[in-house]
């Protein structure tokens, strides 16, 4: 694949040496596979998986009015942080709508870190400053060319992170994060998060450590069965966790509560952007409602396929596929709300012919908690 | 990767011939650029096509791919073991992975297929 005009990580080269297929994903060079997607997702489930996620976009947020702006800027509540803790949530455009999905780390009372998606990182670094513009004492800035991601997730990640570093990984719960952790002969922001229902951590260090940190944590997964793992299985990962992906689940034309999100919206915190718009949608009812479903024919429901009721037309899905770990084939997607019900029996529209799903349980995948 | 004995198509099908009828499926290359193949949607027998028709449809993890056929013909047999196994596609695409049979409609057809040289040499 040509890469004039992408954007390349730094572990760029990496993925050319351990065979890694690449595709251009929003404007990336990235791996979208290594060995098969099926094969890394249910590694990531038994055993680990490492992924490239450098494309993440980092600003950083300081000053004396940090927590004030941060907290008017998303929808959950940074006030509930302690140093070290990590928020997932929203942040909306006045109307509610979605302007992405973002963790929120609190590294200091005066110093926060915005981990935003890769494709959403120049409009988010404009809406930031937009709404920045009411603050003083704010300093915004962004750091995603200096910071490199990497995840390694699934049971075994732990176990292996753990032979990288003589600190005590037990000291890291979920959602926290350490500054300054070592691995290796490195320094990195080590946080329990991921994005594919698995546990496991994400290693935010310098752009010229990437390379030795991921050649390091492969080395030490060799004995656990850690594999090189693509966008492709991150993708079907997320997707079974029912974790949302901005552009399918979650879009400018969608408030929170629409997505599911509720749970990440805190109407009684105090203000913040899209607090109004998204209190009356409550009040006066849903329109929409993001379900799961199940194909009770054969047949994958696919991005945009219509979901029809006798006929009329729904609703939409957000995201369809083989689930390798159900062995089904399942989806997302907006419908009236009327028929937001489990059990409720939908057809998908799949090359103009009425395909028979159901309405079922969401999220599809929840790993055992020991 | 390209069996000698094998017809192809730039649209990455393969036709093995056998008197007046040809089993089809698709290549190592296609199946490989796919990836896991998860579904496959299959014609009917006594289905009709027209050479570079759309005939069914194979399905990846990621993608959703037309099968386009590589010459006129009427379907005589479909391979139904793909409907629970679309993966014998990626194990097996010359052998337990063909997807239809079909008698030709004009074998003249044939000579605007490629040989297993030339279809190796239009790839990349």
């Amino acid at each position: 694949m040509s890469t004039e005009g992408l954007e390349l990580t730094p572990l760029y080269d990496v993925h050319i040496k351990y065979g890694g297929k690449m595709v251009d994903f929003g404007g990336w060079a990235l791996p979208v596979q290594f060995s098969g997607i099926i094969e890394e997702h249910q590694a990531v489930r038994n055993q680990a998986g490492l992924f490239d996620v450098s494309h993440m976009g980092e600003i950083e947020v300081t000053g004396k009015k940090a927590f004030d702006f941060v907290q008017y800027l998303v929808t959950n509540n940074v006030g509930r942080l302690v140093d070290g803790q990590v928020l997932y949530t929203l942040m909306c455009k006045p109307d509610g709508g979605i302007v992405d999905d973002l963790l929120v780390y609190r590294l200091a009372e005066d110093r926060y870190l915005l981990v935003v998606n890769a494709a959403n990182t120049a409009k988010d670094w404009e809406w930031i400053n937009s709404v920045a513009r009411d603050f003083d004492d704010v300093t915004i800035k962004n750091i995603s060319k200096e910071i490199a991601q990497i995840a390694i997730q699934g049971p075994k990640a732990q176990q292996i992170l753990q032979r990288c570093t003589g600190e005590d990984l037990n000291e890291i719960a979920f959602f926290y994060a350490r500054e300054n952790f070592p691995v290796g002969k490195f320094r990195a922001l080590v946080s329990r998060t991921g994005y594919t229902g698995e546990d496991g951590f994400e290693i935010y260090c310098q752009r010229d450590d990437a390379v030795d940190i991921f050649e390091l944590l492969l080395d030490a997964g060799q004995e656990d069965g850690l594999v090189l793992a693509g966008l492709g299985a991150r993708d079907t990962l997320r997707f079974e966790a029912c974790l949302p992906l901005y552009g399918n689940e979650l879009s400018e034309d969608v408030n929170p509560l629409e997505a599911g999100l509720s749970f990440f919206v805190k109407l009684k915190k105090g203000d913040f952007v899209g607090r109004e718009a998204i209190q009356k949608a409550k009040d006066e009812g849903l329109k929409k409602r993001l379900v799961g479903f199940e194909m009770l024919d054969r047949g994958i429901a696919r991005t945009h396929y219509p979901i029809l009721v006798d006929g009329k037309e729904i609703g939409f899905v957000t995201s369809g596929s083989f689930s390798p770990t159900l062995g089904k084939n399942i989806g997302l997607g907006f419908v009236a709300s009327e028929y937001a019900e489990i059990g409720v029996n939908i057809d998908i529209g799949i090359r103009n012919r009425a395909i028979k799903a159901q309405v079922i349980p969401i999220p599809f995948y929840k790993r055992e908690v020991k | 990767m390209y069996p000698k004995e094998l017809k192809y198509s730039k649209d990455h099908e393969w036709i093995r011939v056998e008197g007046n009828k040809g089993v089809i499926g698709i290549t190592h290359y296609a199946q490989h650029q796919l990836g896991d193949i998860v579904f496959v949607e299959l014609p009917e027998v006594g289905d009709e096509f027209a050479v570079n028709d759309s005939f069914g449809v194979v399905e990846s993890v990621k993608s959703v791919s037309d099968l386009y056929i590589p010459v006129s013909g009427v379907v005589t047999k479909i391979n139904e073991d793909l409907i629970d196994s679309p993966e014998l596609i990626n194990e097996d695409p010359y052998g337990n992975g063909w997807i239809v049979e079909v008698e030709l409609t004009d074998s003249s057809e044939l000579d605007q297929l490629l040989d297993a040289g030339a279809y190796e040499a239009s790839l990349d």
